[in-house]
């Protein structure tokens, strides 16, 4: 008898009438309402008002003209400025987090190094884009700690080429500082599932460091490496944060492309913008996170 | 150097002690760099050079007090956040995954999935719909900024449900119950003595990881016009960098020090049981 | 008629045949190995013979895979000698020592084929890519699985599984072959078949094969010659008859094969045990109180003798066990045929058959 016929028998007793074993079997669904309801309200209902508003205007009639608009030159620079940032960070992110998770292979888990470096990669994966832009303006800003040493003992003036730390280019060197530590969280798992004996294996078979790493670890590690960095695209186009507190004004990429549709106060009916823009992140957002959990399933099924 | 790590070298498991260190020393200078900054920035004694003790002093004067009134009252809003999605995870998460582990195994897939949706919707997206359902929720339960609360237990969902999942799949639970029923306890009592306490670690760790988040949330706060701790940064940014600066320090601090319990509640626990 | 249709036996042979049937000449000579303050190999010598199956049986931690591993070069060894046909090899590292091995379990790359791994081997010698498809699938239909070449590690069972691994091994015509604890992760009863297949490859190949195993079952079914190994020393070496009618010493006795354990008394180096006078399997002792250790089937059920009372019958299909209690409260193991059948409670006589017995002094 398992766990979930228990409370029913023992609640209707033997001999229940089947009408009294339905009603049971429907009551078992209660304990899921508060969450189900839950979920519904705050993401099912937001989410599909945030993809459908697009399709209307304000006064409620039925429209393509917002999800037109997205193909509007000046709307598609933006993404294109959203996948530029997303792709450069993440690629570069994957890179730099890997070769932390390589240099990490072989120590203890429970080891000082392990915990300290994980912590420090949660806390710094989840490092808020306000406190983090603050840190940058702060180091690399106009009065920088870095600037002015670089100007005064170096005679290099990092600005010579314009403000580009309050503008798009800004955004790559905050982004790869919480990119690497989510990296670095996210890929530590797949190396650890590396088994010794294939190694070892390759030894007995006669190869070297080098044909384990090229023929084995690194096919082995691929899937997983490819799902992680979608991730961190996934990661960098959605943010806003960082964004929002180093360019104060425009919409160079996409998350402030909503700031400002749904902030503006001079065109009216811009919600709808918002919500056509949204509807562009979220199709974006679908299809990598598909080819993040296709890639998933294949890495799992090789380390099982 | 071990033998044994000298012989995992050789094989290629392991990277030599001075790439190791190469590595993590390289990076992790570059990655101190920014908060060394920022450190160095709080300590500047304005715009001129030299530097100053005064804005980390000046915290604690009545002054203080006065003009970051704004400042302290969001700090006092994250926490009330902090609490109230800690309380939406504890009281409706845990019960809901624990019910279908035990009740609804077909039903874990979905779980998973609804728990990962806010992954896929950033809350960027999701603000775009949020002010409407918002405006409902304020005619309900008044616009006090703690109903924010009801928008962040989806977003620290994904976090929760996996800090908490890997507790469960480590614990027999189903198990646990049915030997406790068998015993004769009530599912109160199986909750209570039997599952929570072995289910410590993740609820915890689920716990810890959504205060960080919730203290880190600036989207929707923004968005939604309310004042949080992150907001009120940006706000205070613009007219007094310093005390900014030394926000942002402390809170950094303090959820480096929670992640940092996570990870040795973790050890302990595996120590214990081995 | 021609027998068109490769067989297992002409498949082995002909790679014999091709290779130089015989395997090398291994042996350890004063091995030792630490591990920080603990000596997991205490001056080892092992001679094996080209050709021959040797086991290593112990418990968990006596030193067998330490020796397993020096021998493939996993591990590095902190004096003594390696001779693989009499050449040191302690300074060669593992990938050029020419050796093929198989692990207890996941050692298969999980991202090829069945087909690709057993080519890895050929692959990293250079061997062009038609002869290296040719011998890998000729391989693989040695062990069986010629129609399992498309299939990856997690499409394959256990057995499967390590049936690719023994090919891989074994497509390289490696010298000595060594299997560590290759059953142990799977079932009982393909456990059985795939050790007689093992045995049976190896003998067709003629290959030095170097076995271990915690499974004393195991090791006696298959091996030329047996080393029982404890606390990082080979406590006696010899074919299962040896290990199993002549024990040692009484770790041997009592690991290899079931025994009873006896009080009894040594008196002018001959053991008395309930009025059976035995002779002394290993060592001398000095007179006095002993513990000897007799096997169940050197014990039988008689119409007179010790006197004892029947605990419990077990039937184990082509024999029986039955557990007795005697006068003075110690438990006997009895292995005998079928058709007796002692119910529990029943009164019996014992006789023991006589033969030689390992003892313990007692205190």
């Amino acid at each position: 008898m398992t766990v979930a016929n228990a409370p029913a028998v023992l609640e209707t007793g033997a001999g229940a009438s089947p009408r009294r074993q339905s009603r049971a079997g429907l009551a078992k669904y209660l304990g899921l309402t508060p969450f189900a309801l839950y979920v519904l309200l705050f993401l099912a209902i937001p989410t599909v008002l945030a993809v459908s508003t697009g399709f209307f205007t304000e006064d409620g009639s039925l429209t393509f003209d917002n999800v037109a608009g997205i193909f509007a030159p000046a709307v598609l620079a933006t993404f294109a400025s959203s996948f530029w940032v997303s792709a450069v960070t993440a690629v570069i992110g994957a890179v730099v987090g890997a070769l932390v998770c390589y240099a990490m292979l072989g120590t203890r888990a429970e080891g000082a190094l392990r915990t300290t470096v994980d912590s420090l990669s949660s806390v710094l994966a989840q490092f808020g884009g306000v406190m983090l832009a603050f840190a940058f303006i702060a180091t690399i800003g106009n009065q920088g700690l870095v600037t002015v040493i670089l100007r005064n003992s170096f005679g290099i003036d990092l600005f010579a080429g314009g403000q580009w730390l309050y503008q798009v280019p800004g955004l790559l060197p905050v982004y790869i500082y919480f990119q690497v530590p989510l990296m670095v969280i996210t890929f530590m798992p797949a190396l650890e599932g590396l088994k010794s004996q294939w190694a070892e294996a390759n030894a007995t078979l006669g190869g070297t460091r080098f044909t384990y790493w090229t023929q084995i670890a690194i096919p082995v590690l691929a899937p997983s490496f490819i799902s992680s960095l979608l991730l961190l695209f996934a990661n960098a186009f959605s943010s806003y944060a960082t964004a929002a507190a180093l360019i104060s004004q425009g919409s160079q990429i996409v998350p402030l492309q909503i700031r400002s549709a749904l902030v503006s106060e001079t065109v009216l009916g811009r919600e709808n913008m918002a919500g056509a823009l949204a509807l562009g992140m979220i199709v974006v957002m679908v299809v990598v996170m598909w080819g993040y959990s296709a890639l998933q399933t294949r890495a799992s099924r090789w380390q099982q | 150097m071990s033998a044994a790590s000298r012989a995992a070298v050789r094989l290629g498991t392991e990277p030599s002690k001075a790439t190791r260190w190469i590595i993590l020393g390289i990076v992790g200078v570059v990655f101190s760099i920014p908060i060394i900054g920022l450190i160095e920035f709080s300590f500047r004694d304005g715009l001129g050079g030299g530097y100053t003790l005064d804005h980390w002093t000046g915290l604690f004067t009545e002054e203080a007090a006065r003009t970051y009134r704004q400042l302290f009252q969001a700090i006092g809003n994250s926490a009330v956040l902090a609490v109230v999605t800690v309380a939406i995870v504890l009281l409706i998460l845990l019960p809901t995954m624990i019910l279908v582990h035990i009740q609804f195994p077909k039903l874990k897939r979905v779980l998973e999935f609804i728990c990962i949706i806010p992954i896929t919707v950033p809350a960027i997206v999701l603000v775009v719909g949020l002010a409407p359902v918002y405006s409902v929720v304020v005619s309900v339960f008044g616009s006090g900024v703690w109903t924010l609360a009801f928008a962040y237990g989806i977003t620290v969902l994904p976090y929760a449900y996996r800090a908490i999942q890997s507790n469960l799949d480590a614990v027999p639970v189903v198990t646990l119950s049915e030997a406790a029923r068998s015993l004769g306890a009530s599912w109160p009592v199986v909750l209570w003595r039997v599952l929570l306490p072995n289910l410590r670690r993740g609820v915890l760790a689920a716990a810890f990881i959504s205060v960080a988040v919730v203290l880190g949330e600036f989207t929707i706060a923004s968005l939604l016009n309310r004042r949080n701790l992150q907001t009120a940064l940006l706000q205070v940014g613009q007219s007094d960098p310093w005390v900014a600066a030394i926000f942002a320090l402390l809170a950094l601090l303090f959820v480096f020090l929670l992640l940092l319990l996570i990870g040795r509640l973790g050890s302990t626990r595996n120590r214990s049981s081995s | 008629m021609t027998n068109s249709i490769p067989t297992a036996t002409t498949i082995a042979a002909s790679l014999s045949a091709a290779a130089g049937a015989d395997g090398a000449t291994v042996e350890l000579v004063g091995v030792v190995k630490d591990y920080g303050s603990h000596r997991a190999l205490n001056a080892i010598d092992l001679a094996i013979r080209p050709g021959e199956f040797v086991a290593l049986l112990g418990p968990s931690g006596c030193g067998k895979t330490t020796a397993l591993r020096a021998l493939s070069g996993l591990e590095t060894i902190n004096a003594g000698q390696i001779r693989i046909d009499g050449k040191d090899v302690a300074a060669i590292p593992t990938n050029q020592r020419d050796i093929g091995m198989v692990f207890q379990s996941y050692s298969l790359f999980p991202h090829m084929t069945a087909l690709e791994n057993v080519e890895f081997g050929l692959r990293m010698r250079k061997v062009a890519p038609t002869e290296r498809r040719a011998r890998a699938e000729e391989a693989l239909e040695m062990v069986g699985l010629g129609t399992f070449a498309q299939r990856f590690a997690h499409q394959l069972s256990g057995g499967q599984q390590q049936r690719v691994a023994l090919a891989r091994a074994l497509v390289t015509r490696p010298r000595v072959l060594l299997l560590d604890e290759p059953l142990s992760a799977l079932d009982a009863k393909v456990r059985v078949q795939l050790r007689d297949e093992i045995r049976r490859i190896q003998t067709e190949l003629g290959i030095t094969t170097v076995f271990v195993t915690h499974d004393q079952e195991e090791a006696l079914a298959v091996a030329d010659r047996v080393a029982v190994m404890r606390d990082g020393v080979i406590e006696q070496i010899g074919t299962p008859e040896e290990l199993y009618a002549t024990p040692s010493s009484a770790f041997v006795a009592d690991f290899v094969g079931l025994s009873n354990r006896i009080p009894g008394q040594l008196v002018a180096g001959v053991a008395e045990v309930h009025g059976a006078r035995l002779e002394l399997l290993g060592d001398p002792l000095p007179d006095g109180p002993v513990t000897a250790y007799v096997r169940p089937e050197d014990i039988v059920i008689a119409d007179a003798g010790i006197p004892a009372t029947v605990v419990a019958s077990s039937f184990l299909g082509s024999l029986r066990r039955t557990q007795v209690v005697l006068q003075d409260d110690t438990l006997l193991s009895i292995q005998h045929e079928v058709d007796t059948r002692p119910q529990p409670g029943d009164a019996v006589f014992l006789r023991l058959k006589g033969a030689p017995v390992s003892a313990v002094p007692r205190s």
